[in-house]
């Protein structure tokens, strides 16, 4: 009961530490609104060339379009969450302090990361896709039951991604500088999660692949979800099977590095 | 003849400064190398998006890939030239919240010179060649009756591309004296700007293609030039001489964004701690 309460207030300051940079935060509603005009734009000729394309109709990419907007700070889909403090942390030794906490390595960072991610949706994904929906054609569910699916799906999407950028500031212990991890998780994590183009308009056995890695469930699944293109329990399932996995193997490379390393630092 | 004596001393600043910044990535050469691949990789991501969209069709608003490559080509190489030599200026809000903004103010080198020259990053290098290579592509493959006029556009384009976006780094790095936080407004105009610019005028509204040709002049780094090396209409009504526009207007946005670089830092007040 006490540590449940712990987490929570983690979380709580995850989340006031972010809604503390209040213009920082009007300038991503600003870009991201922007991006998403930009987008719109070229999914619309996209899908005019080809309609259908990967299942969509043209009011269902413009709602994706607006999604991925919506939940690109929310997800860190570019990093920039709780792993870049962490690796911080670990590059100069102040992880040793999070080590003697009598609390859980991965737990506290998880918490943490899942206050941010709560304020970024609220305080940064929301305006952008009323935006969308206000100026463009969008494929929106009218009955409640999608709408709670979709919050049940954004959940665990938030611990996947955060799941996939624990174990990459994990690996500075062992490479003491993340700005190669970091780019990697940008590539990774752009490309991926289908910022660039939903997953289900890859071609070939190519996106046969890339709709079952981990990052499909960061923005293809809510986007499913919300658009009734999948079934909901299925859905779930993939998610909490890739959030359960990553997490364990968090746990095991965590273990590892505890130890078998030494804390950089005097 | 003062005005020109600033100017040769701050090329002369940033020459130093970017040196300085140079030698101190090369300090970690294996670093070095695996972060322009990094770069590289990143920014090549934009055009598998593009390759990824012309798997499933063959044209996107009416334009083929090889001519959508150009207007990519084009736009990547002159951003990656303005990344490169002002690209870090997003670090100005950073240093102005932790008051060393200041410690630049009273060196005598020209403010602009030190802002633009900070962190110098050589890894942006990634950018320039993945464009040029794009470019190099787009020229031998698109299908374009060349003229000596048609060819002699192509590097002016990219020249007054960069210099227009140079020009809307320094107007970001003034607006950011005003507003400090709010710097990621600036990407909006910038990565936002060569994204727009990838993409064929026709795919998007009326509107927004007469705003970034009017109002924010992004159109002239290559929307506008390539409508006529390729013989396209162009979405909204412009006399002909406006394809050899992009000279002038690159050198109306530069003095235009060096009134308001010099506007922001007369009006700045340090935190004061």
């Amino acid at each position: 009961m006490g540590s449940g309460r712990l987490y929570a207030a983690v979380a709580a300051g995850g989340f006031r530490r972010y809604a503390t940079y209040r213009a920082a935060t009007v300038a991503g509603v600003f870009t991201n609104t922007v991006f998403g005009v930009i987008l719109v734009y070229t999914y619309l000729a996209l899908w005019d060339e080809k309609p259908h394309l990967g299942g969509y109709d043209q009011a269902q990419a413009v709602t994706y379009v607006w999604l991925g907007q919506c939940l690109y700070a929310t997800l860190a889909i570019q990093g920039g969450g709780a792993e870049k403090d962490l690796m911080d942390r670990i590059r100069t030794g102040e992880i040793a302090v999070d080590l003697y906490r009598p609390a859980d390595l991965q737990l506290w960072w998880l918490a943490g990361d899942m206050g941010r991610a709560m304020f970024q949706m609220l305080g940064r994904g929301v305006v952008p896709f009323l935006f969308g929906a206000l100026f463009f054609p969008m494929a929106l569910p009218t009955t409640l039951t999608p709408w709670a699916a979709f919050v049940v799906t954004l959940l665990l999407a938030t611990v996947v991604s955060f799941a996939i950028r624990y174990l990459a500031a994990l690996s500075v212990f062992w490479l003491l500088d993340g700005m190669g991890v970091n780019q990697v998780l940008v590539i990774t994590g752009i490309f991926f999660s289908g910022m660039v183009l939903p997953l289900n308009a890859f071609p070939g056995v190519f996106g046969e692949v890339v709709r079952v890695l981990p990052w499909a469930a960061q923005i293809q699944m809510p986007a499913d979800v919300l658009m009734g293109e999948t079934d909901p329990l299925r859905a779930f399932a993939f998610q909490a099977a890739w959030a359960v996995a990553l997490l364990a193997a968090g746990r095991l490379l965590q273990s590892a590095a505890t130890r078998r390393v030494v804390v950089q630092g005097g | 003849m003062a005005e020109r004596g600033v100017l040769l001393e701050g090329v002369r600043a940033y020459r130093l400064i970017a040196g300085m910044w140079v030698r101190s990535s090369m300090a970690y050469r294996t670093s070095f190398v695996v972060t322009v691949f990094g770069n590289l990789t990143v920014t090549a991501l934009d055009f598998v998006g593009i390759l990824l969209m012309f798997s499933q069709v063959d044209s996107l608003g009416g334009w083929s890939l090889p001519e959508v490559a150009l207007l990519y080509g084009l736009s990547a190489t002159s951003f990656g030239i303005a990344d490169l030599v002002l690209g870090s200026m997003d670090v100005l809000g950073a240093r102005m919240r932790d008051g060393s903004f200041d410690t630049l103010l009273v060196r005598p080198v020209p403010v602009l010179a030190q802002v633009g020259a900070d962190r110098f990053a050589l890894r942006r290098l990634g950018r320039i060649t993945q464009g040029t290579v794009v470019l190099g592509w787009a020229l031998v493959s698109v299908d374009v009756d060349w003229s000596v006029l048609k060819v002699l556009l192509v590097p002016v384009m990219v020249v007054s591309g960069a210099a227009i976006f140079s020009a809307v780094f320094v107007a970001g790095a003034a607006f950011q004296i005003y507003a400090q936080d709010a710097a990621e407004v600036q990407n909006a105009f910038t990565y936002g700007g060569t994204t727009l610019l990838q993409y064929p005028p026709s795919v998007f509204g009326k509107d927004l293609v007469r705003g970034v040709t009017f109002m924010l002049p992004l159109a002239f780094v290559n929307w506008v030039p390539a409508v006529y090396v390729l013989g396209r209409p162009y979405p909204v009504g412009l006399p002909g001489w406006a394809a050899f526009a992009s000279p002038p207007v690159a050198v109306a946005c530069c003095v235009l964004a060096g009134l308001a670089w010099r506007t922001g830092l007369r009006s700045y007040r340090s935190t004061g701690s």
